[in-house]
């Protein structure tokens, strides 16, 4: 680039010469030089301007059809991200306490036909009918012909069975891939299971349901893919489970009972360790509900959890808590003497013992509950009186349906009398005019019998737990368990005895009430609710049996005491080991207690 | 110098281009790979799944208690019982070995030491025959 001189010497010199002045010339080239300069930057910020418009443009080319081929393209996950998700199973198992499977998926096959693609089909229709039996040949041959351009056939396979279509050879039929749930243990723990069914189905996949029990109760926490198919950890013990409904079984058919269950509940976490309730059913293949058109009770249906579901009168085995609550007032110690005078004549009403007996006139608390006294109990329940009787059961929970978590719970309300009067007050001491779920007994009783804090009973295991707020003193508790533990070693529940293990617990037997009003005669529920060791109370026990009656004898006897007390103790027998609790040798204190409160 | 970093630059871009080229292709195969392996670990799984459900099937308490009671006779299997429960020294232990004296010295011939009386003395007194059997004299 030259430079242009601002005075260029020629042009001076000519100025001059004309008699101009030659600092004209000097501005002139000046402003040439400015208007030169003026331009060349303003020709720089264009291409700059025009390179950075460019490049904005690019870039929101760029950004727009990123956008426009997100917005028109399939989603799809990312492919490093996507195979987790795909690979757990559509629904989590269910464990016990030590991880062994109650409930699993396993892949099967659903059968679908499609007619318009079917070469044969009055073949297939045929060689389907030999296949499975339940379908006719006739009526499948009259959906392949029909309108339907497609229809299930069946909805689980076994791959025996698939084999077998397969070799139909027909093209027209077709396999959908299919998760079912296994219950692998068969009728164990059937009722605490409940059952599935399927919901949407589709082709490639259908959505498996819960349809009682856990199954249903945590159907959002069994599907949720965010949980990556952690099982459900239940506190059930797989092997004490067993047991129990092994000796309870046995137990119903000895005592001839028609139904019976079992609950055996950790005192202190409220965790149940076993439930039973019999007769049971095939989680595999549930059987339907009985409908209103049914005849029978659904209370003796297969499908009924007698333990959560059944709400009876559980009888004597109440005694314990009016006996516990008069302590926790201080209205009595244990060795109080009560009036226990036989009949106690309240208005029109008449309240007797057991055959008649009298066994007063005075009766100490421990031995009210050890002879299991009507009377007794009553006027301890008058003691107290209708308020305070009712604040303490409530506290309990008899007064409203279980928290378990199970689907069946909340719909199991104990049955109270609406008004609570001064004979409510008298039968509700001894377990007759309100009624509960076996499943409250045994929550009441360990929320008495742990040291006095009220504990909610669960399916689910926990590690640790808060004590629950305070329901007696701990000498209250204690006091209740001596006295409940001499119940068994010189009171009605003799049969209770196990070695080492210092059974302690209150029979019940209440006459069932007919259905139109009044009770039988001849019909009984027998309880036995029991916590053992009485040394150091860690489980409840509570076994009830529907109409028993032990024929071994010259009478039919149909008491707690030679119907379900055999059977609790067998259960506490088989199970106790398996609990892991070492039997102790106990003291002999118990009877020098005795002597002295005679 | 202007031309040289023109290629120099042009070189860099071809250099980066072959790089992300291969690198592209190195992607899709471990991509790839990925896929196929989590195929197989999903099949796997699903092989898993079924083995454990088959596990718990063939360990049922229906089936175990069964199986124990077809067994009895060369089993002996009861349930638990709570006298099964034990103090560690009520267990009987099998017996420790019984120390090995080691003198050094080999013997031979044990029993015949044991037996043979040495020249000159008499027979072996009362007490001696409760423990051992009279052995013929050595010199009658």
């Amino acid at each position: 680039m030259t430079r242009t001189p601002l005075r260029p010497l020629a042009r001076i010199l000519k100025a001059r010469q004309n008699g101009e002045n030659p600092d004209g010339i000097e501005r002139e080239n000046l402003r040439l030089r400015h208007e030169d300069i003026r331009d060349k930057a303003r020709q720089r910020a264009e291409g700059r301007l025009l390179v950075l418009g460019v490049f904005f443009f690019c870039a929101f080319s760029v950004v727009g059809a990123r956008m426009g081929l997100v917005a028109a393209s399939d989603p799809v996950e990312p492919r490093t991200m996507s195979a987790e998700s795909r690979i757990v199973a559509q629904r989590a198992d269910i464990v016990d306490r030590r991880g062994r499977i109650l409930a699993t998926n396993l892949v099967t096959h659903a059968l679908y036909a499609t007619p318009p693609i079917m070469v044969d089909k009055s073949r297939a229709a045929r060689e389907l009918a030999a296949i499975f039996p339940d379908l006719k040949e006739e009526d499948l041959l009259k959906l392949f012909t029909g309108e339907r351009k497609f229809l299930w056939i069946k909805k689980k396979l076994s791959p025996e069975q698939q084999q077998l279509v397969h070799d139909i050879g027909e093209p027209g039929l077709l396999f959908g891939p299919r998760e079912m749930r296994l219950y692998p243990n068969g009728g164990l723990a059937a009722h605490i299971l409940g059952g599935y069914s399927f919901g949407r189905e589709g082709v490639y996949a259908a959505e498996v349901i819960g349809t009682a029990g856990v199954e249903k109760a945590f159907d959002d926490f069994l599907r949720d893919p965010a949980e990556r198919g952690r099982p459900l950890e239940l506190s059930i013990d797989l092997t004490v489970q067993a047991a129990v409904e092994w000796v309870l079984y046995g137990g119903m058919k000895l005592m001839n009972a028609k139904g019976a269950a079992g609950i055996l509940m950790d005192i202190h976490t409220g965790e149940i360790v076993a439930m039973a309730s019999l007769p049971d059913f095939d989680p595999n293949n549930r059987p339907r509900p009985l409908t209103e058109s049914d005849a029978g009770d659904a209370g003796d249906s297969p499908l009924f959890n007698r333990a959560v579901q059944g709400v009876y009168e559980l009888g004597s085995t109440f005694k314990i808590f009016a006996a516990a609550q008069a302590l926790e007032l201080g209205l009595a110690n244990a060795n109080s003497m009560i009036d226990a005078n036989a009949p106690l004549v309240w208005g029109k009403f008449k309240i007797n013992e057991f055959r008649g007996h009298n066994y007063g006139p005075l009766l100490s608390v421990t031995d009210i509950i050890v002879k299991s006294s009507n009377v007794g109990t009553a006027n301890l329940a008058l003691m107290i009186g209708p308020k305070r009787q009712q604040e303490f059961l409530a506290s309990l929970g008899f007064f409203d349906a279980t928290p378990v978590e199970l689907i069946e719970a909340p719909g199991a309300k104990p049955l109270i009398p609406n008004r609570w009067s001064e004979l409510t007050t008298i039968t509700a001491s001894y377990g007759h005019g309100m009624s509960a779920s076996p499943l409250h007994l045994a929550a009441a009783y360990s929320s008495l019998l742990n040291g006095g804090t009220k504990v909610n009973p669960t399916l689910l295991k926990r590690t640790s737990v808060e004590p629950g707020p305070r329901i007696v003193r701990p000498e209250v508790s204690a006091a209740s368990v001596s006295m409940l533990r001499q119940v068994v070693s010189r009171g009605t529940a003799s049969f209770g005895e196990v070695p080492g293990y210092a059974v302690a617990g209150k029979t019940g037997t209440a006459d069932k009430p007919k259905p139109k009003g009044g009770y039988y005669d001849d019909k009984v529920i027998a309880t036995f609710a029991s916590v053992f060791p009485a040394y150091d109370p860690k489980y409840v026990l509570v076994v009830t049996l529907d109409e028993p009656v032990d024929t071994t004898g010259p009478k039919p006897r149909r008491t707690a005491g030679w119907t379900a007390v055999p059977i609790a103790a067998e259960i506490i027998r088989r199970t106790a080991p398996l609990l892991g609790l070492r039997p102790m040798i106990e003291q002999a204190a118990a009877d020098g207690l005795h002597l002295t409160a005679n | 110098m202007k031309s040289f970093s023109f290629i120099l630059s042009v070189l860099a871009v071809m250099g980066l281009v072959f790089w992300a080229y291969n690198e592209n292709y190195k992607t899709k195969a471990a991509v790839d790979e990925v896929d196929y392996l989590q195929r197989e670990i999903g099949s796997l799984l699903e092989t898993r799944a079924v083995l454990r459900a088959e596990w718990a099937y063939l360990n049922r308490p229906d089936r175990l208690r069964e199986l124990a009671s077809i067994n009895f006779e060369t089993l002996k299997l009861m349930p638990l019982q709570p006298e099964q429960f034990a103090q560690v020294d009520q267990i009987g232990y099998p017996p420790k070995p019984e120390p090995v004296l080691d003198l050094g010295l080999e013997l031979e011939n044990i029993i015949d030491v044991i037996g043979i009386l040495p020249e000159g003395e008499t027979e072996p007194s009362a007490e001696d025959e409760d423990l051992f059997e009279p052995l013929p004299k050595a010199n009658p």
